[in-house]
């Protein structure tokens, strides 16, 4: 279980940090998510299970501003942000990684890392400052110490394992410094063997930041491992939500979710072999 | 990583010394030649910097042509020839037009954003065509440049007009490398390789093509005024879209890793045509043709690509 430092400085009145209500989306006539109501507070580790097609990503493309609600609001510490672009998004706060590391490719991973934090710190781009300056490399290769990948920080994207990518997509989401990260599916196309030790440096570095966390997975031990509270989606809807412990135990939980992920898991772990 | 000492800034100031001093010894065609070579080097690095976004446009005619037309329409019905105020309305006007037209094509990409730009260009050149007073297709004669009250004898025009380039084109050649390395310019490179994360970096992709749009415009345009200032003449064919794939060419032929690159590739350029109109004066443009075929078989970077590589100077 992961011990928490909280944020700097807590406020006396609790304000959600991320709150939904009513969210829904439809495509058409399929309906992707409905009715999602939603909160997570400062600091909390959420992890969000569902089988494929359930409306975690939707959820969280939604959030990010990929999406834009066909109903409902999202409010961020109170503040309405429904409809705002995926960059209004990130500098408000909210900043996420992809199922698919969304990287560039033809770039060092050092250059990923520079870029990341140039942006996301500096929203006027800093002027004619070079990039690339003896402290900007420092820093980003630091980072890159911090997820144990500064062995590839010379290395053209386009050839690092996926792990590697993995990491370095969620270090870019956590270059600003976000007061909530999410992460869709941080294991996915990552070996078996390897999943648990890629958690283990992300929660260590979601702690340093004190980001509020909420994490898609489909490994149950995983989920277990590291979240503190569980929301679980079935068919664009959410069946359950609560401290992980009483969500694992929850019927409906057990029957459409868990039971599901063990007929895929098999199949995933050939995959990954 | 090591950060590799960037020599670049170092190498451009001594290679303005060179052409400076070249001015003494090299005969008036050389001269002219270079300077047509430099300006549209400089309609070529604008170019480059759309290109390194992931951006062709087959339109930079159109601001080379409205500076050309700018110079010639202020000497002749204004009356102004001072080169200052010329390049000063020409960039002005560069700017107003490119903003105009950036707000729709920054939401363009691939062919889509090379048919648009190439068909505003040939607008250009449709209005120019039928402008009576502007010479129509034959286009009209430029009046002699002067420099603050200074006018330089018409025999010596094309020396100091030279000589303008070269400090001109340096200077910014200087601004533009420097702009290479910064976030902005590797925001370039980001976006073409990927606009999501750009977007989720809190950075507008759209606003930064804007940005690099409107700084090719004024490149484009101000080579097209030194072009004009060298030539003494200007003719709509400056917006006629063979002439803005002369400029596409000229990038692939120089490359676009390196600020120097178009330069180099005018230079190059302009040499291979003028020699091959001279040995075949029929089919001089199969000569270009056989060599941009050369270049994109074997050295599909440009020239550029045969100095050794060293990850040019801390640029993309």
């Amino acid at each position: 279980m992961v011990t928490f430092a909280g944020p700097k400085k807590r406020r006396s009145t609790v304000v959600a940090i991320l709150e939904t209500k009513g969210l829904s989306k439809t495509f058409g006539a399929v309906t992707a998510a409905a009715d999602i109501n939603v909160v997570i507070n400062e600091g909390e580790i959420v992890g969000v299970i569902g089988s494929n097609g359930a409306g975690k990503t939707t959820f969280i493309n939604m959030v990010t501003g990929y999406l834009k609600p066909s109903e409902g609001t999202i409010l961020y510490r109170n503040r309405n942000i429904t409809g705002l672009s995926p960059r209004q998004i990130t500098r408000v706060g909210i900043c996420r990684s992809f199922q698919i590391a969304q990287l560039f490719p033809e770039l060092t991973a050092l250059e990923n890392m520079a870029i990341a934090f140039r942006l996301l710190e500096n929203r006027r781009l800093g002027g004619f400052a070079p990039l690339l300056t003896e402290e900007s490399v420092n820093r980003a290769i630091q980072e890159l110490k911090e997820y144990g990948i500064e062995e590839y920080s010379d290395a053209v994207v386009a050839t690092l394992p996926q792990g590697v990518r993995k990491l370095l997509d969620i270090a870019m989401a956590l270059a600003g410094q976000p007061a909530l990260l999410l992460l869709d599916e941080p294991t996915s196309g990552v070996a078996v063997d390897e999943k648990f030790a890629l958690m283990d440096t992300v929660m260590k570095a979601v702690n340093r930041t004190g980001a509020a966390t909420l994490f898609v997975e489909h490994d149950m031990e995983i989920i277990e491992r590291y979240a503190t509270r569980v929301i679980a989606f079935y068919d664009g809807s959410i069946i359950a939500d609560a401290p992980t412990a009483e969500a694992m135990v929850n019927p409906d939980v057990k029957e459409y979710i868990i039971g599901a992920e063990l007929h895929r898991q098999p199949e995933e772990s050939l995959d990954n072999a | 990583m090591m950060l590799i000492t960037d020599t670049t800034s170092r190498n451009l100031w001594i290679a303005m010394c060179v052409f400076l001093l070249m001015t003494f010894i090299i005969p008036n065609w050389l001269g002219f030649l270079t300077t047509v070579a430099l300006a549209k080097g400089l309609v070529v690095l604008g170019l480059a910097m759309l290109m390194r976004t992931g951006l062709v446009s087959f339109g930079q005619g159109l601001y080379y042509c409205l500076g050309g037309y700018v110079v010639g329409i202020a000497g002749t019905q204004l009356g102004i020839t001072d080169v200052i105020i010329l390049l000063a309305i020409t960039i002005i006007s560069a700017i107003m037009i490119s903003l105009l037209l950036g707000l729709l094509l920054c939401r363009y990409r691939e062919i889509f954003f090379a048919m648009l730009t190439m068909a505003f260009s040939m607008i250009l050149y449709g209005i120019l065509v039928k402008s009576e007073v502007l010479g129509s297709t034959d286009g009209f004669n430029i009046e002699p440049a002067s420099l603050m009250g200074w006018h330089p004898a018409i025999e010596s025009l094309g020396t100091w007009v030279y000589m303008f380039t070269v400090v001109l084109t340096f200077l910014i050649l200087q601004c533009i490398h420097r702009y290479f390395k910064s976030p902005l310019g590797f925001t370039g490179k980001a976006i073409r390789e990927n606009e999501i994360r750009v977007e989720y970096l809190g950075i507008s992709p759209k606003k930064v093509i804007l940005l690099k749009y409107v700084i090719a415009a004024v490149l484009a345009s101000v080579g097209g005024a030194l072009t004009a200032m060298v030539a003494g003449h200007v003719d709509p064919e400056m917006a006629f879209w063979t002439t803005s794939g002369e400029f596409v060419f000229i990038a692939l032929l120089g490359g676009i890793t390196h600020v120097a690159a178009p330069i180099v590739g005018a230079i190059i350029f302009e040499i291979i045509r003028t020699f091959a109109f001279d040995l075949a004066p029929y089919s001089w443009q199969m000569i270009l043709g056989a060599a941009l075929l050369l270049i994109i078989f074997f050295l599909p970077n440009g020239l550029w690509s045969l100095l050794p590589a060293q990850r040019n100077g801390g640029q993309l």
